[in-house]
């Protein structure tokens, strides 16, 4: 499930390649050749039409983002993103998605340590049930949510309709993230290594941080920036468990909503364009991280 | 390999199952408890409802439209990417993965902006011409194929650069056409990752909810689907019903979760 999400190669294909320190991207596996153009007749038509469709479905529609954001000129662009209401989300958004990343690499490196290296009964339990935030629809992890910590909880939790409700829905679904992209990294770590410097007379908390974590950080590092700009773009959990307050619970998604149900598609691709930006950031610093691993591998 | 000591093994392990448990677990199997705790009447209930019934044929139309166009796409893309050079190769290979970052209200308005009928870029033309994309079933199906866009693709390309394509040249070489080669050679190596990719694609197309609210209009029993109903329910104070169709999307989704964990291990090891 997650590694069509996450691009893991590693786990879909039988044996990894021995360069392979962390998760790519599937389709980097060529290196930049010079363009040459090697399409026979059918297989062109294929590529024409598959381009229309695609031109349709995203390249044109996220263009028009663009366009209509700086349809008002840049005073009314900014005239959007300073209004009050609109800047307490982004604030908002960007701190609980901060906050949340930060538990993912914690816990979820000890996550993706414990299925590793550890052995126990219901371990392969624990992995199956590490995908369910990916497969489960968003909505129902909203009302998944709910029923623990909302009015009817069996804890007394009363945490509906606070930041904590951001929070915890943000940390439902990026859950899996930096386990996925740990995971198999984990796995293909070399145990000579570590043996090697136990012999040196290394203790273990110097094989953790001097041979351990510097190998395991470009894949933490992948994991945290899916992880952020997942919750930065997160909508369909929120929408039961956070009440959508503003100031209080309303995150940059519901903002956007707003702006388009009130008709008002200036102000909502101007926030929506905010967001492409972020997306576009991370899907490049992910590539570079990347790049810089398999040319160091 | 290093050996953690016992009592920090045990309190890492600990700390897992426990975040884990109280995230994830704990939440899912209540929102079984809460659909079964008066019976199965509130369960089979739904199947009476006309709207319900209605939402779950239109989700389930929806999300076999999405699939079957993005098999198709998705085939044809991966096949393009992993056996033929072409100029712009690496751009397309990094935006067939934009839409899985992009927020799904950001999806919906993106599509409102072009295909909408009154205001959108095409939407005006499209509408003369007699067909209806936003607030209609072919708007709610493009925001479901965009969501899922990339999901078969990142299935299918590792698989094919790791067969590579001795066999599909000896096949060739041997007289087969283009078609032949296609069905006899290459469809049945990439067989399984195209079923994990179907499984998965379904699983997100039945389950998505923020792009399709933003283009559907969520109109009662015309455009609202069945994730679209667990909020109109909910907030309609009707829990019951609203849980037992978050349960029936949570079964469906748990079930293409186990289908894909139980046939993926199998099949690499054949």
């Amino acid at each position: 499930m997650t590694s069509a999400l996450l691009g893991t190669p590693a786990d879909t294909v039988g044996e990894p390649s021995s360069g392979q320190r962390t998760p790519r991207r599937p389709f980097g596996r060529r290196r930049r050749a010079s363009p040459r153009n090697t399409l026979t007749p059918g297989a062109g038509l294929g590529l024409g039409i598959a381009m229309i469709w695609f031109s349709l479905l995203v390249l044109i529609p996220l263009i028009a983002i663009i366009v209509t954001a700086g349809e008002g000129g840049w005073s009314a662009y900014f005239n959007v993103l300073r209004s009050d209401q609109t800047w307490a989300a982004v604030k908002l958004t960007v701190g609980q998605a901060a906050i949340v990343t930060l538990i993912n690499i914690v816990v979820g490196t000890i996550i993706a340590w414990v299925l590793v290296r550890d052995q126990f009964w219901g371990k392969s339990l624990l992995n199956i049930i590490i995908d369910v935030p990916f497969a489960l629809p968003t909505i129902v992890a909203g009302l998944v949510l709910l029923s623990l910590y909302g009015p009817e909880s069996p804890l007394g939790l009363q945490w509906a309709n606070t930041e904590r409700a951001v929070m915890l829905a943000l940390a439902f679904v990026t859950l899996p993230f930096i386990v996925r992209t740990v995971q198999p990294v984990l796995e293909e770590l070399d145990a000579d290594v570590e043996e090697a410097a136990a012999s040196l007379g290394a203790r273990r908390g110097t094989i953790l941080r001097r041979i351990i974590l510097p190998s395991l950080a470009p894949a933490i590092a992948a994991g945290a920036a899916l992880s952020f700009s997942r919750a930065i773009s997160e909508y369909g959990s929120l929408v039961l468990l956070s009440g959508n307050l503003p100031f209080r619970t309303e995150v940059v998604s519901v903002r956007v909503l707003t702006f388009i149900e009130n008709g008002n598609t200036q102000s909502a691709a101007a926030l929506a364009s905010v967001m492409l930006a972020v997306a576009l950031v991370v899907i490049v610093a992910l590539d570079i991280v990347q790049r810089k691993v398999a040319n160091r591998g | 390999m290093v050996e953690v000591s016992t009592p920090v093994r045990w309190l890492l392990r600990l700390i897992a199952v426990g975040y884990v448990f109280f995230l994830v677990a704990w939440p899912v199997s209540l929102v079984a408890v809460r659909t079964f705790e008066d019976g199965t009447d509130a369960f089979f209930g739904i199947f009476t409802d006309p709207h319900t019934v209605a939402a779950l044929q239109l989700t389930l139309m929806v999300a076999v439209w999405a699939v079957v166009i993005n098999l198709v796409f998705g085939v044809t893309i991966s096949l393009l990417l992993v056996r033929y050079e072409f100029p712009g190769k690496r751009v397309l290979s990094a935006l067939i993965d934009l839409p899985l970052s992009v927020s799904p209200v950001v999806v919906g308005l993106a599509l409102l902006l072009v295909f909408s009928g009154r205001t959108g870029w095409f939407g005006p033309s499209i509408e003369d011409a007699g067909w209806k994309v936003i607030y209609d079933s072919p708007g709610m199906i493009m925001a479901t194929c965009f969501v899922a866009l990339p999901l078969i693709i990142r299935e299918v390309v590792p698989v094919l650069s790791e067969i590579g394509d001795d066999q599909e040249q000896a096949a060739r070489s041997l007289g087969a056409n283009g078609r032949q080669t296609f069905l006899r050679i290459t469809l049945p190596s990439i067989k399984w990752a195209v079923i994990y990719g179907v499984v998965l694609s379904l699983a997100r197309s039945l389950g998505e909810f923020g792009a399709v609210k933003v283009v559907s209009g969520n109109i009662t029993g015309r455009t609202q689907t069945a994730t679209l109903i667990v909020e109109a329910k909910y907030q309609n104070f009707q829990q019951a019903s609203a849980y037992s169709v978050a349960f029936l999307l949570a079964f469906i989704s748990i079930a293409c979760l186990i289908v894909v964990a139980f046939l993926r291990p199998k099949h690499e090891e054949a």
